[in-house]
């Protein structure tokens, strides 16, 4: 679905993604982990052609990235980035109803289409905030306004989800909900996820394959029990770890061990 | 029955006008629109009949509503007070007005700040000075003010858009500080142009540097209401675009916005409508704070229905406020942009003490 091939990515003369390669393919997610400045952001945002790569192909179902225009990538690779701050008052409604910007058929006044705002009310339902869709975004508490702006990316019905810490700053229920429902856009409708977290259990937990990153570049890339070893982590992260498996799921559980702490 | 009819249509009726309903539709947007229209139409019709010169009402709506095919009893004197001299300074106020509060509203959603202001991001004072070199130096070409009142409007834009992109990205106070100095450095090249010119002239300078609808031409009168609607238009066309800016340039980006097309087109067009205002009028102050700010209240924020909405509404406020001007101390007049400041320099504190 969304392939990228050899990326680098600049900020001036240092690279701040080098040669990393990644394929999104329906019904998969894929986690980026890393340090902080290993670059995984800038890499979700190479991805919809929010930011040039300096060199690698970027291709967008088998057609190169460039070749689309601003809205057709917006109707298939929607983002979910970490929480806006809004200046002026608006409604949940008319903030999720952002998401059906692309679907408009002019550039004109744009009115919404009855399927539009259809798919807006679906959405809604969706994240449990239709009760809430008459509110004002500055009035809902952080899981909620989370909820919303994921909304808005699932409104776009775009087939590639590209998330920026989704669950950063959120309660376990809460973490425990936005993910559910990517999962479920995922196995329901063929989507793919790319996700950005610091949190590696989650992303043993949640994820299909895990992209782990440093200083730019890949270190590793497979599935979450080939990535997530002592030995990888503790290279990357210079922390000593401790893997074993989640008693209930299976999955590599990963704790630190801090002995400065003690 | 019937009163399960009348609960019916009563209910068919609040559907319609469903106002108070949290989405903007095609619907409300003709509805709202159309009502301030007309207000405004009323407004026009009524405020001629004010001034120095007192105009029998029945008589002067009359001609009015016949467009001055019949004379309705109007003596030559007052059908040349009300055709020649105070129509024309209405509709230029309508023209004016809309355009400030239209290019505020924009700014306001594109730079995602509720004070930015023609006037307070010195983009006035810019169109200003191209006005006053087009005075001084090309003074026997009309066409020369307002092309270069519209090129200084756009690079007093662009300069303070400039200053205020921080390496953290514009926030709202750096933006106005921004402005600031525009601004002062501007009033310092007006004052140098001033110096250039006659004593004479002079006084009714101030006067025009103030925001005065007294001093335009009939040709810069059709170009400023020429541009105000046809500068309307185009900013409503962009309006679901500067709903998405409005929450910010890389939410709007990923939403699929071409953020710096729009971001030209808002710039450009937000510079012919300031350019073509103060080259008539001068720089009024705080149209473009006041208008939008009061929309939104009564409105909500999205741009659909608050851009052409505070046109409209713009058009109403500085045709008022220059009844005020040319009423309240007759025969002396104030410059509108008196009027206005009196109006928006306290909104705007309490604007600015609210964040």
């Amino acid at each position: 679905m969304l392939e990228a091939r050899d990326i680098t990515v600049r900020y001036g003369p240092r690279p701040a993604v080098s040669g990393v390669s990644l394929t999104l393919a329906p019904h998969q997610v894929t986690a980026i982990i890393g340090p902080n400045g290993a670059g995984k952001s800038t890499m979700l945002r190479t991805l919809n052609g929010g930011l040039e790569p300096a060199a690698g192909e970027l291709l967008l179902d088998g057609e190169r990235l460039s070749s689309y225009s601003r809205r057709a990538i917006a109707r298939r690779v929607a983002v979910v980035a970490q929480e806006a701050d809004l200046r002026f008052p608006v409604t949940v409604f008319e903030f999720v109803l952002g998401g059906r910007y692309a679907w408009a058929s002019t550039a004109g006044w744009g009115w919404e289409t009855s399927r539009d705002v259809e798919i807006t009310r679906e959405v809604l339902r969706e994240t449990q905030l239709e009760l809430l869709s008459s509110r004002l975004m500055n009035e809902l508490s952080g899981g909620e306004r989370q909820r919303a702006v994921l909304a808005r990316a699932l409104a776009t019905e775009a087939g590639v989800l590209l998330l920026d810490e989704p669950t950063a700053n959120l309660d376990l229920a809460h973490q425990a909900a936005i993910l559910a429902l990517v999962r479920s856009r995922c196995n329901t409708r063929g989507a793919a996820a790319l996700v950005v977290t610091h949190d590696i259990n989650l992303a043993a937990e949640f994820s299909n394959q895990v992209l782990l990153m440093k200083d730019g570049r890949t270190v590793a890339f497979g599935r979450p029990e080939e990535v997530l070893t002592p030995e990888i982590l503790k290279e990357v992260f210079a922390v000593r770890v401790l893997v074993d498996a989640h008693p209930v799921t299976g999955v590599p559980r990963i704790t630190p061990v801090h002995e400065a702490l003690r | 029955m019937t009163r399960a009819k009348t609960t019916e249509t009563t209910a068919n009726v609040g559907r319609v006008l469903r106002l108070d309903s949290s989405r903007v539709t095609f619907a409300k947007t003709l509805v709202v629109c159309g009502v301030l229209l007309l207000t405004l139409l009323l407004i026009v019709a009524l405020m001629s009949l004010f001034g120095s010169e007192k105009l029998p009402a029945r008589a002067a709506l009359c001609a009015l509503i016949s467009f001055g095919k019949a004379s309705c009893g109007l003596t030559a004197d007052q059908d040349a007070i009300l055709f020649d001299i105070r129509l024309p300074r209405i509709l230029l106020g309508a023209a004016v007005g809309g355009s400030l509060a239209v290019a505020g509203a924009s700014y306001q959603s594109l730079l995602r700040n509720p004070l930015a202001e023609p006037y307070l991001l010195g983009i006035s004072n810019g169109a200003a000075v191209g006005t006053m070199i087009a005075l001084v130096f090309m003074g026997a070409q009309e066409w020369s003010r307002p092309l270069l009142a519209f090129s200084g409007a756009l690079a007093a834009t662009f300069v303070v858009y400039r200053l205020a992109q921080g390496r953290t990205g514009a926030t709202p106070e750096r933006l106005i500080l921004a402005g600031v100095i525009v601004t002062t450095f501007l009033s310092s090249a007006i004052v140098f142009v001033t110096t250039l010119m006659d004593a004479t002239r002079i006084r009714s300078f101030t006067f025009w540097l103030l925001g005065d609808l007294s001093g335009s031409t009939n040709k810069l009168l059709w170009l400023a209401l020429f541009i105000a609607v046809a500068g309307t238009f185009v900013l409503a066309a962009h309006a679901r675009s500067l709903n998405l800016l409005m929450l910010g340039e890389r939410d709007a980006f990923d939403l699929g916005v071409e953020v710096s097309r729009v971001r030209l087109v808002v710039f450009i067009v937000a510079s012919l409508l300031v350019g073509s205002s103060v080259a008539s009028s001068g720089s009024v102050g705080y149209v473009g704070l006041v208008v939008p700010h009061l929309v939104r209240l009564s409105l909500g924020s999205d741009n659909r229905i608050t851009v052409p909405a505070a046109a409209i509404c713009g058009a109403i406020f500085v045709v008022v406020a220059d009844t005020i001007a040319r009423t309240v101390i007759a025969p002396r007049e104030l410059p509108v942009g008196a009027i206005t400041a009196l109006i928006g320099a306290p909104l705007f504190v309490y604007l600015l003490r609210r964040r």
